[in-house]
C-alpha cells in the first residue's frame, strides 16, 4: 500500500479511504479486548464491563498515526530513497568505529565513579545495580550466546539451561559444601559446559528449526526438573540464603569481620555492589577475549565457516559434529559463569528466573545486535535491558496519568513491541556489517547483505 | 481397562485442540518457512474473544440456547482472531519478508511477547472462570470397582467439530484454487508469483485460516476447561509446536496425527506415572523422535541442496 506512493504530492481521497479502512480495521482489532473488560464482581462472578472511551481512543490514535505515516512520513522516506544512494560507509564512521570500544572498555570501567560522583552512595547502589550489574549480565549472557549462534550459526533457545545448570550449581555446591565463590565458578563453568555437550550430542545433527525446537524442549525440561526435583531444587519456593562472594575471604557485612571494618571504612551495602560489578566485568571481558581469540583459531574459523555453509564444510574434511559441540560448549561454559555470578548476586534463586523469556531475550539481544558482532550484542543489551530497566523510574508519570498508573505493568508489553519495531526497523542487526578474521591486504567489512546466511 | 479407556477419551479431546493449533503452525511453515512463535498467543487471544462474545450473549443478551451461544461465539472469535493474525502478519511479518532467516522469527517472539502482555494488561492477570457448559455425560461402561467411564458431550461436540473442520480444510488444500496457489508458493515463491499466482494474498489468507483453526482451539479450550489466562497460550502453543514437528512441519494429516499423539502421551503420562512430569515426558519424545526420525513421522525427507 506505502510503497507506491508517489513522491511529488500525496493522493488526498486515497489517504482518506486507507485511514478509513485503518480505523475499521483498528476498531475491529481492539474491540473484544479493549472495549470490553471482565472482572470478578462482589460475589466473585465474572462480570463484563465496557470501555468506550479508550477503545475510541485506540481507534483515534491508530487513524491518526496511518494519516500521519501517509501525508507526512512516506512522501519524506520516498524522497530520502531517491536521493541516496547505498553505498561505503561514510569515513567518520569507519574513524568513529575505531574509537568506540576502547572509549567503551573505559567507560564501563569508570562508570560507577561516574555514577558515585552524581548520585552519592544511595542512589549508586541502585544505580549499579540495577543498570551497571544487570546489563552485565545481559552482555555476557550475549556474547557467550553469540558463539553459538553468530559465530557458529546453530539457533539455540535453550540457552537459559545452562545459566539455570551455573546457578543451581553454585548454589547447591555453596550452601552444602560450603565452598567458595572463586572455587565454584569455574567448576559452575565446567559443569554447564558438560551439559552443553550431553545435550549437544545427540541434537547436533539437527538443522535450523529442528534445532531450535530441541534445545528449546531441553530448555523447558531442565526448567521442569528444577521445579519438580523438589528435594534437590526445593522446587517453586526456590533456594534462598546463598552466600555472597567475599573478598578474599573477607565477607562484605557489617560485622567486625566484614569488609568495611577490616579495612576501616564506613559500612555501605556499596562495596559489595561494586565489588559484583567488577567481578561481572571482568567475566564479561573474558568472555569478549576468549570470543575474539578463538575466532582466530581453526575451531574459530571453523564455526564462521559452518555458519556460512555447512555442505562445503564437510566437503573440506571439517569435522562438523564436533565444531558444533565446541561452540556448544563454549557458550555453555560461559551461561554458566553468569549463572553462578547470578547466583552469588541474587543470594536467591527459584525456576522463575530461568523461563523460556529468558532465553528468547538472549536470542533476541543477539539477533538485534547483529549475529556475530560483539559491540552490537552490547549496544543491543544496553538498549534492550536498560530499556526496560528504566520503566521502573518513570515514576513522573504517575503525575500525569493518576495514581493508579504503574509503568512498571508496561515492561514486557513495551519489550515485545520494541523487538518488533527494532527487526523492522533494522532486520540484520543494529551492526549488521561482518569483519573478516581473515583478509588478504586490508581488513574491509563486509555489509550484511552481501553475507549469505547457511542453515545451520 | 476403564482407566485405559477413560484416557484414551481424554487424551483424543486434548489431541484435537493440539492438532487444531498445530495445522496453524505447519502451515506457515509449510508457506514461508517461519515458526511462528506468537500463534500460541494468537490461540490465546482467541479464547479471550470468545469469553467476552460469550459473556455478552449470555449475561447481556439473555441467550439460554447453549448450542446457539457456542456457534455464534465460534463464529465471532473465527472473524475477530482472524483478523487480530491478519493484521500481526501485516505488520511484523511481511516487512521481513526475504529478510534473513532469524528475523521473522524474532519478530514472532517479540509479538508473542506483546500479545500475552497486552491481555494481561488489558484484562487482568487473573484466571477468567465461566461456569461449568454442557455438564451431561454418556456413562459408557460402569466398572466393578466404580469407576465410570464417561463420556461428554463437551467432548463429541470437540470431536465433530474437529473433524468436520479437518474435512472442509483437507477440501480446502486439495480441491480449491486457493489450495493450489498455496501449495504452489509452498514449493516456489519465485515460480509461483511468475505465473501469477499473489504471493502476498496467498500468505495473507494463511495466516487468516491458521488463525480461525486456532480460534476453534481456543473457543473449545475455554468451553472444556472453563477457565483462561493470559499465560495459557505459551505452554499449548509450544505443545503444539512439538505436535507439528512430531508429526512432520510442513504435513497437514501429521499435525493432526501428531496432535493426537502428544495429547494421548499427555494424558497417559499423567495418569499412569506422575503428573509434574507430563510436559518432560512429551518434551522428551519430542527430542527422541528428532533424533531418530528428523523428518517427523509423515513428513519429507528434508534433502541437502548444494
Amino acid at each position: 500500500m506505502s510503497a507506491d506512493v508517489p513522491a511529488s504530492r500525496p493522493d488526498l481521497p486515497r489517504v482518506l479511504r486507507e485511514a478509513g479502512w485503518t480505523a475499521l480495521i483498528a476498531f475491529g482489532l481492539f474491540l473484544p479486548l479493549i472495549g470490553f473488560v471482565t472482572y470478578q464482581d462482589q460475589s466473585n462472578q465474572i462480570a463484563l464491563g465496557t470501555r468506550w472511551g479508550l477503545l475510541a481512543a485506540f481507534v483515534a490514535v491508530i487513524t491518526l498515526g496511518r494519516l500521519a505515516y501517509s501525508l507526512v512520513l512516506a512522501p519524506h522516506l520516498a524522497r530520502a530513497a531517491a536521493t541516496t544512494a547505498r553505498g561505503e560507509p561514510s569515513a567518520l564512521r569507519t574513524e568513529l568505529a575505531k574509537w568506540i570500544a576502547p572509549f567503551a572498555i573505559g567507560f564501563v570501567v569508570v562508570y560507577p565513579v561516574i555514577v558515585l560522583a552524581i548520585t552519592g552512595i544511595g542512589g549508586a547502589v541502585k544505580w549499579v545495580d540495577n543498570f551497571g550489574i544487570q546489563i552485565l549480565i545481559y552482555v555476557m549472557l550475549g556474547w557467550g550466546l553469540n558463539i553459538v549462534v553468530g559465530l557458529a550459526g546453530l539457533l539455540d533457545l535453550g540457552y537459559v539451561a545452562f545459566y539455570a545448570v551455573g546457578a543451581y550449581s553454585y548454589a547447591l555446591l555453596a550452601k552444602n559444601f560450603g565452598l567458595g565463590f572463586f572455587m565454584l565458578l569455574p567448576l559452575a563453568g565446567i559443569l554447564a559446559a558438560f551439559w552443553g555437550i550431553l545435550l549437544g550430542f545427540p541434537v547436533l545433527r539437527l538443522r535450523g528449526d529442528y534445532l531450535a525446537i530441541v534445545t528449546l524442549a531441553f530448555g523447558e525440561i531442565v526448567r521442569l526438573i528444577l521445579i519438580n526435583w523438589v528435594p534437590v531444587t526445593n522446587g517453586y519456593a526456590g533456594i534462598g540464603g546463598i552466600p555472597r562472594p567475599t573478598f578474599f575471604g573477607i565477607p562484605f557485612n557489617a560485622n567486625d569481620d566484614g569488609f568495611a571494618a577490616v579495612f576501616g571504612l564506613e559500612f555501605t551495602p556499596l562495596y559489595r555492589t561494586l565489588f559484583l560489578y567488577y567481578i561481572i566485568l571482568a567475566l564479561a571481558f573474558l568472555t569478549a577475549f576468549v570470543t575474539l581469540r578463538l575466532r582466530r583459531l581453526p575451531v574459530g574459523r571453523a564455526w564462521e565457516a559452518l555458519r556460512e555453509d555447512e555442505i562445503a564444510c564437510r566437503s573440506l574434511g571439517i569435522n562438523t559434529t564436533n565444531t558444533k559441540l565446541t561452540a556448544f560448549a563454549m557458550g555453555a561454559m560461559f551461561a554458566g559463569f553468569a549463572g553462578s555470578f547470578f547466583a552469588a548476586r541474587q543470594g536467591f534463586i527459584s525456576p522463575e528466573s530461568f523461563t523460556f523469556l529468558e532465553s528468547a531475550t538472549i536470542v533476541a539481544i543477539v539477533v538485534l545486535g547483529g549475529m556475530g558482532s560483539m559491540l552490537g550484542v552490547a549496544i543491543a543489551a544496553i538498549v534492550m535491558i536498560g530499556g526496560t530497566e528504566i520503566l521502573r523510574e518513570l515514576d513522573f508519570l504517575k503525575q500525569i496519568f493518576g495514581e493508579t498508573f504503574d509503568p512498571t505493568q508496561y515492561r514486557m508489553l513495551i519489550f515485545g513491541f520494541a523487538i518488533v519495531l527494532l527487526m523492522i526497523w533494522r532486520p540484520r542487526g543494529l551492526i549488521a556489517t561482518r569483519a573478516p578474521s581473515v583478509f588478504l591486504k586490508e581488513r574491509t567489512a563486509i555489509p550484511a547483505d552481501l553475507a549469505k546466511e547457511g542453515h545451520g | 481397562m476403564e482407566v485405559f479407556l477413560q484416557q484414551l477419551i481424554n487424551g483424543l479431546t486434548l489431541g484435537s485442540i493440539y492438532g487444531l493449533i498445530a495445522i496453524g503452525y505447519t502451515m506457515v511453515y509449510g508457506i514461508i518457512g517461519m515458526v511462528n512463535f506468537a500463534h500460541g498467543d494468537v490461540f490465546m487471544v482467541s479464547a479471550f474473544i470468545a469469553l467476552i462474545a460469550y459473556l455478552i450473549l449470555t449475561l447481556w443478551l439473555g441467550v439460554t440456547s447453549m448450542v446457539l451461544a457456542l456457534f455464534i461465539v465460534l463464529i465471532v472469535a473465527m472473524a475477530l482472531t482472524s483478523l487480530v493474525n491478519w493484521a500481526i502478519e501485516r505488520a511484523a511479518y511481511r516487512p521481513l519478508r526475504g529478510s534473513f532467516r532469524l528475523a521473522p522469527l524474532i519478530s514472532a517472539i517479540g509479538m508473542s511477547i506483546f500479545l500475552s502482555n497486552f491481555v494481561q494488561v488489558a484484562q487482568g492477570p487473573r484466571n477468567k472462570s465461566i461456569p461449568p457448559l454442557f455438564r451431561d455425560v454418556i456413562v459408557l461402561t460402569t466398572g466393578e470397582t466404580g469407576y465410570d467411564v464417561v463420556l461428554s458431550y463437551k467432548q463429541i461436540a470437540i470431536w465433530v467439530l474437529t473433524a468436520v473442520l479437518l474435512v472442509a480444510f483437507w477440501f480446502l488444500v486439495t480441491r480449491t484454487a486457493l489450495g493450489r496457489a498455496q501449495r504452489a508458493c509452498e514449493q516456489d515463491q519465485k515460480m509461483a508469483a511468475l505465473l501469477g499466482v499473489d504471493v502476498d494474498q496467498t500468505v495473507s489468507i494463511t495466516f487468516v485460516i491458521a488463525a480461525a483453526l486456532a480460534a476453534v482451539a481456543g473457543t473449545m479450550y475455554l468451553m472444556y476447561y472453563g477457565t483462561v489466562s493470559f499465560y495459557d497460550g505459551f505452554v499449548p502453543g509450544i505443545k503444539a509446536f512439538t505436535a507439528a514437528v512430531l508429526g512432520g512441519i510442513g504435513s497437514l494429516p501429521g499435525a493432526v496425527l501428531g496432535g493426537l499423539l502428544i495429547g494421548l502421551i499427555e494424558t497417559f503420562w499423567s495418569a499412569y506415572f506422575s503428573i509434574d512430569y507430563k510436559d518432560v515426558a512429551a518434551f522428551s519424545i519430542l527430542a527422541i523422535v528428532m533424533i531418530f526420525l528428523p523428518q517427523g513421522i509423515l513428513g519429507r525427507p528434508d534433502v541437502e541442496k548444494v
